[in-house]
């Protein structure tokens, strides 16, 4: 395979003031691949302006919200946990503030994430990857790492004289503050991933007093590792190699979708601007590079739309700096939809259209998800009946001639106090209910839940002899706790012999 | 390898040189270290096969360094199932059954142990869910011959009904007919006395004579009331549970030929502790007294 050639140096850009033209290359232009591909490092400049800010911003909100939110303190009474967001895995629970599901109903963890990916469907087509730009885990703690990187060690040209520097005690202290930061990143990411599974101040106690259990331990290792690894050192890599959304999201984008675009028509032909020239039959790139300079990614944004470009803008900010410095007007890279550039290229005023098929379909589906979660979460029932019929033996003959059948009856009380539930029977005349190592016959059935918790009983019903005029008759059982009047109805069989 | 290289025009990238229907694959860059993850995965393979049993010999196979074998293991989980078992079977033995029935922690050891064993020993007999058949009695209704008790259910467990064991239960429907001691006419005046005492359909002159007939052969072990006796295993005629079948054909075919089925001694065969778990299990079915 050919090795790509170092790209030379731009030429020197002769303008005034303090723009510099950059020499970098875009690391991952695709005539600088080869087969088994050493990564090249990337140094991102720092970019200033608008979106580097909004960056700053969702990058201050996401990780507050994934720090904090353990903490959270949300009072449920005595026999619940009073953590906000909490997922206990040996109690099978998961609470979040009101809301707490059981294992089986775990269908509003799987309306979570339809509602999840339709959202994130309706941002690709409207605004491309703001999702990979701004808030994807990946992107925000590489940034971040980016960030403490800059802070130790300079910004882009120091870091590369950095690198090429013989070890020196600077380097070396250098290096081993960055390298501590980072760790102490990512044992927080971890230490705070755990604590959405226990009460946090009590596992905190715990690992200060080095008490808490293996699996804390270990969640908060592998996470460790993992942020270090992937903020501090793969990066860009884990978008372009292991990502599959870079691919799906392709087939999500349309010609109205805002990607980041370079107007070519009024960029080319680029080239070195020396002061005062005219800009007459030229483009307004002066081929400073600091698009290429400032982007994580390590690409030229000029090559056009690519499977890397996370969208995250920063080269817009670079691009209108120096415009501003050059007296040109700004955007010559901006969000902007490929019918937006055809638009332009026509000499038309774009126009950009919100209200699309696509738009409108992900928004009715968000809308009717949305709409049956909350209706199944409003109408919740504090409590579950389950009723499982004997099948051997389908049912016994008594001695005086009526028929028994047996039930297994599995109750769950889904609120904090315990609850003594009272069994009554529709069914076949003369139907009685007898919970087997419970109560005395005659008296209805009264079945004891623990607060929270599922409990199972047998029961045998028994029918007088020639009340069944069939081989099979329709019971209900109907299931109610007198205290709030909270009731439970389960259609079953009651079985006799073949008529 | 050279002759292979193609390179593609709209591209200018490699190709892999494999062809399908015209479309040629673009070779396109390996990152370095997915690279050097599969190295290292091989390299761990091959650590793999030297710390593990790994490779089939003609009789044998490779032990590997470390020793592991999933057989050992099975046979250490089975020896700390056992020895977990232990301390409630050892409590299963120094009670009594009543004792057994009312702790829930027993009972709970013994209905699943009893289960178990009653899986493996009776159900050949009595169904899986011991609702029996014509001629193998049904374990969960509220009719026993020989009584329902866990003390009486234990007692026939151990010993047996009709069994080679010494104190097995025993008694005999005689073939009242087929031996002489009743004439036919008689044996269906006293089949038609049962159906009436049974609430069953009967010709009432002839039960009227099957009475005097009943009083003289049957009463001795049923009962003058037909009610039977648990220390004869005598059954209650009046009910509705018929081991053999209740109905007028049936009962001609009882007292002509007699019945006597059998149920082994399971003492000797099964542990005692084991019997006293199947004892409160079958008491659990819903019949016990």
């Amino acid at each position: 395979m050919e090795t790509a050639a170092p790209m030379t140096d731009a030429p020197m850009t002769d303008v005034a003031g303090p723009v510099d033209t950059v020499d970098v290359r875009a690391v991952n232009k695709r005539e600088n691949r080869t087969l088994y591909k050493k990564r090249e490092k990337i140094h991102p400049r720092k970019a200033r302006g608008a979106f580097r800010k909004f960056k700053w911003f969702v990058m201050a909100v996401t990780l507050t919200i994934y720090y904090v939110t353990p903490w959270l303190r949300w009072d449920r009474g005595a026999n619940a946990p009073d953590q906000a967001v909490l997922v206990d895995l040996p109690g099978r629970r998961f609470y979040f503030f009101f809301i707490e599901l059981w294992p089986q109903e775990v269908y509003y963890i799987t309306g979570l994430l339809i509602l999840a990916a339709m959202a994130l469907f309706l941002t690709a087509t409207t605004v491309g990857r703001a999702w990979c730009g701004y808030s994807c885990p990946q992107t925000v703690w590489t940034d971040l790492f980016i960030a403490v990187e800059r802070l130790i060690e300079g910004d882009r040209n120091a870091r590369i004289r950095l690198d090429k520097a013989p070890m020196s005690a600077g380097k070396i202290a250098k290096r081993t503050v960055k390298h501590a930061i980072w760790l102490a990143i990512g044992v927080l990411t971890g230490g705070a991933w755990v604590f959405y599974f226990a009460d946090a101040p009590t596992l905190l106690g715990q690992l200060v007093e080095f008490d808490a259990p293996f699996a804390a331990w270990l969640w908060i290792g592998i996470l460790t590792a993992f942020t270090y690894v992937f903020g501090g050192f793969m990066r860009e890599q884990v978008c372009t190699y292991m990502c599959p959304w870079p691919r799906i999201q392709a087939a999500l984008g349309d010609e109205e979708t805002l990607i980041v675009n370079y107007d070519r028509a009024r960029g080319e032909p680029r080239g070195a601007y020396r002061r005062g020239a005219s800009w007459e039959g030229r483009g307004d790139c002066i081929d400073c590079n600091q698009c290429v300079a400032v982007c994580p990614m390590g690409i030229d944004i000029r090559d056009g739309l690519q499977l890397e470009c996370i969208s995250c803008a920063l080269c817009i900010d670079a691009c209108n700096d120096v415009m501003d410095k050059i007296g040109r007007p700004r955007n010559l890279i901006s969000y902007g939809s490929i019918a937006a550039a055809d638009a332009r290229a026509r000499g038309e005023t774009p126009k950009f259209r919100w209200i699309r098929g696509r738009t409108i379909i992900y928004s009715a589906m968000m809308l009717l998800v949305g709409a049956v979660m909350l209706y199944a979460l409003l109408t919740r029932e504090s409590l579950g009946l389950s009723v499982l019929h004997d099948r051997n033996p389908l049912y016994t003959p008594l001695s005086d001639g009526s028929v028994r059948n047996g039930y297994t009856l599995k109750i769950s009380n889904k609120t904090h106090d315990g609850r003594n539930f009272v069994l009554t029977l529709d069914g076949p005349a003369g139907a009685t209910a007898m919970r087997v190592g419970g109560d005395t016959a005659g008296a209805a059935p009264h079945f004891p839940v623990g607060p929270d918790q599922i409990a199972s009983f047998r029961v045998f019903v028994t029918v007088p002899a020639g009340a069944l005029t069939d081989e099979s008759a329709a019971l209900t059982m109907i299931l109610s706790d007198p205290g709030s009047g909270t009731r439970a109805v389960e259609e079953t069989s009651f079985r006799g012999p073949a008529k | 390898m050279t002759d292979n290289r193609h390179v593609d025009d709209v591209t200018g990238v490699e190709t892999t040189g494999h062809e399908w229907d015209g479309i040629r694959e673009l070779n396109m860059p390996l990152p370095r270290w997915w690279v050097w993850t599969f190295y290292v995965c091989i390299v761990w393979a091959i650590g793999y096969w030297i710390a593990m049993p790994s490779w089939p010999l003609v009789s044998d196979y490779t032990r590997g360094l470390l020793g592991y074998s999933q057989r050992a293991t099975v046979a250490a989980e089975i020896a700390a199932a056992k020895s977990a078992q232990a301390q409630y079977l050892d409590r299963i033995a120094a009670n009594d059954l009543s004792t057994i029935r009312d702790t829930p922690a027993l009972l709970e050891f013994a209905l699943a142990g009893g289960r178990s064993a009653f899986a493996v020993n009776c159900v050949q007999c009595h169904g899986s869910g011991g609702a029996g058949a014509p001629g193998f009695p049904n374990l969960n209704d509220d009719a026993w011959l020989w009584g329902g008790s866990l003390d009486a259910i234990h007692t026939t467990l151990r010993h047996g009904i009709r069994a080679s064991d010494p104190e097995t239960r025993i008694n005999q429907m005689p073939a009242f007919v087929r031996d002489g001691l009743i004439t036919r006419t008689q044996a269906n005046d006293a089949v038609e006395y049962v159906l009436k005492i049974s609430g069953q359909d009967a010709d009432a002159v002839a039960a009227g004579r099957g009475k005097a007939v009943f009083s003289a052969q049957c009463a001795s072990c049923h009962g003058a009331d037909a009610r039977g006796q648990h220390d004869l295993g005598a059954p209650n005629l009046t009910d509705a549970i018929w081991l053999y079948g209740g109905d007028r054909h049936a009962l001609q075919q009882t007292l002509i030929a007699g019945r006597g089925g059998v149920m082994p001694a399971w003492q000797g065969i099964l542990d005692p502790r084991t019997l006293k778990m199947l004892a409160v299990y079958v008491h659990s079915l819903g019949g016990g007294e």
